[in-house]
């Protein structure tokens, strides 16, 4: 099961190392995308949200339709991001926000009602074809060559944006009077609206910026990855395991987090490719066992 | 007074007609007619939720260009075919609740199943139990039907099947290898039991065809995996001559995309069996050249007027461009239509079964206009198996090459020997 050989060899070769880190890399950076605003949501309003998925396709979706009509890439991310944001501050608003303090279970059934019902309507307007958006022409080139490594134009820079996009996000939760705001809110929600401070308002706000994070990484992947109803289901899935392994409520975690399950992907499927899942759920099931607040956490867990 | 009375009577006339009408809407038609001309109810289950939606559209959109055309011709003996259709998202246990369903509670006479192989194994056995007449439209995996142990008197098979496409591929890839020193074959399949089996299949007949060939590297993707990069990558490093994959759907079109963004197709041969679906090749957005691509469906294939006719028709009724699926729908509901009126519109299993064993009908998707399903194992034959190579404009697929059914029957009949299925 185990290629020993052909991971030294791979190694011992600097095209493919440079080939499987860089797509470690591209794999875990739009992961992270995903799995930040999962854990930025739990972290401060301590809800799972298992529809998080959902709004990976949505910004998948809007973004396919936003290069129908403008032709440019950046512009439909942006859509993309912002219709998954709306999408989430309604989504917060009408019906999460109703459940915050009811049994898990209840989250979870409204959250799986949510994803067939947005899978269903995404089938109505969009239908049920493969949809592909297509490289943008400004990124159709030839790809570099690094030691006779592959790295497509494309991923060199999303790999990029999504580094911004996770500074920025850091930025804004530790360093911003939002971010104040919020964080206070978490650990005191009465004591900060006693304050006069309009706390629902902010958690949707946060809600909705997660949300927006799974739906800029489902509309950046646009070009590369086809569109159909129900795509968000396996990056849910991904996304889970990252926010365990980098702890709960932690967006360091997450990047760290992602490039290791990026990583242990490109590499595994040189070394391992029949072990590529099993080990990233061993990891996972060994963080749990030995940190089961996530390596970026301190202390016990909520 | 004459106006008055008139008027009364008018107005009593369109009383009672509106409450005719109601009633014929209500009801239907009058229950004296209604015994004659019974419809023929047929129970279909299928996938129409979720990732592989589209399955069950166009089956959907597929069975409509049969049952259209024998109704618009007065039914059977005067008896309307009625597709009654269900969602079984993709789930055994599922689809083998709601045929029992489609029998016990909504009448159908006959199934057609047009599930994945998972679905059609489940179904396959509620068919057997209830003693219903059915035929699979969907499956491809080949022991469905070639397994004396899966076989079912009053069941059948109209969809293409899993050996019969690797021994087809395998001449076809063997040839190719032959003129252009291919000798290190890569894969890279979904990590399930049709990719597993496909994969395997493929690469035993290439290997026996061309015996100097070695599979270098296996990538396994999961199914419905988002992103290919890993595998790419992968498969970059081996630098094999030429790769092969079965993968299909939305996962082939996403592998194609991000494969061409590291130029992959430019640096070896490819083959993708499950590339020549019309939905496939129209959604990629730049489709690379010179990758052979085995045809699914496709409206220039065999290239005649009764399949562009079929085309017309079937995109009269549709808004999704038809799949493999579709045509195999049509066929399970033509080889069904064709017992039924053998049968005089009786459902029967036991005579249905007779008239459809051995039975040969016209077919747009044969080799030579006609297609058989074998009475030795209830499964379809002689209907069109090709590769072809992409190019880069509408129809994307060309230089059609179709396999040879004399070269599939020999080594059909050792693959089945070698599991002593016979």
């Amino acid at each position: 099961m185990f290629d020993i050989d052909a991971l030294m060899n791979c190694f011992g070769m600097a095209s493919c190392a440079v080939n499987q880190l860089t797509s470690g890399l591209i794999i875990g950076m739009l992961l992270f995308l995903v799995a930040s605003g999962l854990t930025l949501i739990f972290g401060v309003l301590n809800v799972i949200n298992f529809a998080h998925g959902t709004f990976y396709m949505i910004g998948a979706y809007f973004a396919f339709s936003a290069y129908l009509l403008t032709e440019s890439y950046l512009l439909s991310a942006f859509v993309g991001a912002l219709g998954a944001g709306i999408f989430g501050i309604f989504f917060e608003r009408v019906l999460i926000s109703k459940v915050y303090n009811q049994d898990i279970l209840m989250q979870l059934l409204v959250c799986y009602a949510f994803i067939l019902i947005t899978d269903d309507l995404v089938k109505l307007i969009w239908g049920t074809d493969y949809i592909a958006m297509g490289i943008p022409d400004e990124f159709r080139l030839a790809p570099f060559r690094i030691f006779g490594g592959y790295v497509p134009p494309l991923y060199a820079f999303l790999i990029l944006l999504s580094l911004v996009i996770g500074i920025a996000i850091i930025f804004l939760i530790s360093k911003t009077r939002f971010g104040s705001i919020v964080r206070a809110a978490a650990e005191n929600a009465p004591m900060v609206s006693a304050l006069g401070i309009r706390v629902p308002l902010y958690f949707a706000l946060l809600f909705g910026l997660g949300c927006a994070l799974a739906g800029v990484a489902g509309a950046l992947a646009a070009p590369v990855r086809s569109l159909t109803p129900g795509m968000g289901f396996g990056i849910l899935i991904e996304s889970f395991i990252v926010t365990v392994i980098g702890g709960m409520g932690s967006i360091p975690g997450a990047l760290v987090a992602a490039i290791i399950l990026g990583l242990t992907r490109s590499i595994g499927s040189v070394g391992f490719p029949l072990f590529v899942d099993g080990l990233m759920f061993l990891i996972m099931a060994l963080v749990l066992i030995f940190k089961p607040t996530g390596l970026f956490v301190k202390g016990s867990s909520k | 007074m004459k106006k008055i009375k008139n008027q009364l009577k008018r107005r009593s006339f369109i009383k009672v007609a509106g409450l005719g009408l109601a009633t014929t809407a209500l009801t239907g038609f009058p229950n004296i007619l209604k015994a004659a001309n019974k419809p023929i109810k047929v129970g279909v289950t299928t996938i129409l939720s979720g990732r592989v939606a589209i399955l069950g559209q166009t089956v959907l959109s597929g069975l409509k260009v049969a049952v259209n055309e024998i109704n618009d011709a007065g039914g059977i003996d005067g008896r309307k075919i009625e597709v009654v259709s269900r969602d079984s998202k993709a789930k055994p246990d599922e689809a083998a609740r709601l045929t029992r369903e489609l029998v016990n509670n909504e009448g159908c006479d006959v199934l057609l199943n047009c599930e994945a192989s998972g679905a059609t194994f489940a179904v396959n056995e509620v068919a057997r139990d209830i003693k219903k007449f059915c035929i699979h439209c969907i499956s491809e995996t080949s022991s469905l039907t070639a397994d004396p142990k899966n076989r079912v008197p009053w069941v059948f098979r109209a969809a293409r099947q899993g050996i019969h496409d690797a021994v087809g591929g395998g001449i076809f890839a063997s040839e190719v290898a032959k003129n252009n020193n291919l000798k290190k074959f890569a894969t890279c399949a979904p990590d399930y039991a049709y990719g597993r089996a496909n994969t395997a299949e493929f690469m035993e007949y290439l290997k026996l065809f061309s015996p100097g060939i070695d599979i270098t590297t296996q990538t396994w993707p999961k199914i419905f995996q988002p992103d290919y990069t890993e595998n790419i990558t992968a498969l970059l490093n081996a630098k094999p001559d030429a790769l092969y994959t079965c993968l299909w759907g939305g996962d082939l079109v996403a592998f194609i995309d991000q494969a061409s963004l590291y130029g992959l197709f430019d640096q070896f041969q490819s083959f993708a069996v499950n590339l020549g679906d019309l939905p496939i090749l129209t959604a990629i957005k730049k489709i690379p050249k010179d990758v052979y691509g085995g045809a699914r469906y496709h409206k220039d294939i065999p290239d005649t007027q009764e399949n562009e006719n079929w085309y017309k028709k079937y995109m009269a009724g549709s808004d999704v461009l038809p799949t493999n699926w579709s045509w195999e729908a049509d066929t399970g509901m033509r080889f069904l239509i064709d017992a039924l009126k053998k049968t005089g519109g009786d459902t029967d299993p036991m005579k249905l079964a007779k008239a459809t064993a051995g039975n040969t009908i016209k077919s747009p998707f044969g080799v030579d206009g006609t297609m058989t399903i074998r009475g030795e194992d209830h499964t379809l034959v002689n209907y069109v198996i090709a590769y072809g190579k992409t190019i880069t404009k509408d129809p994307y697929l060309a230089n059609i090459k179709q396999s040879e059914w004399k070269d599939i029957y020999t080594h059909e009949k050792d693959w089945k020997k070698r599991n002593k299925y016979i």
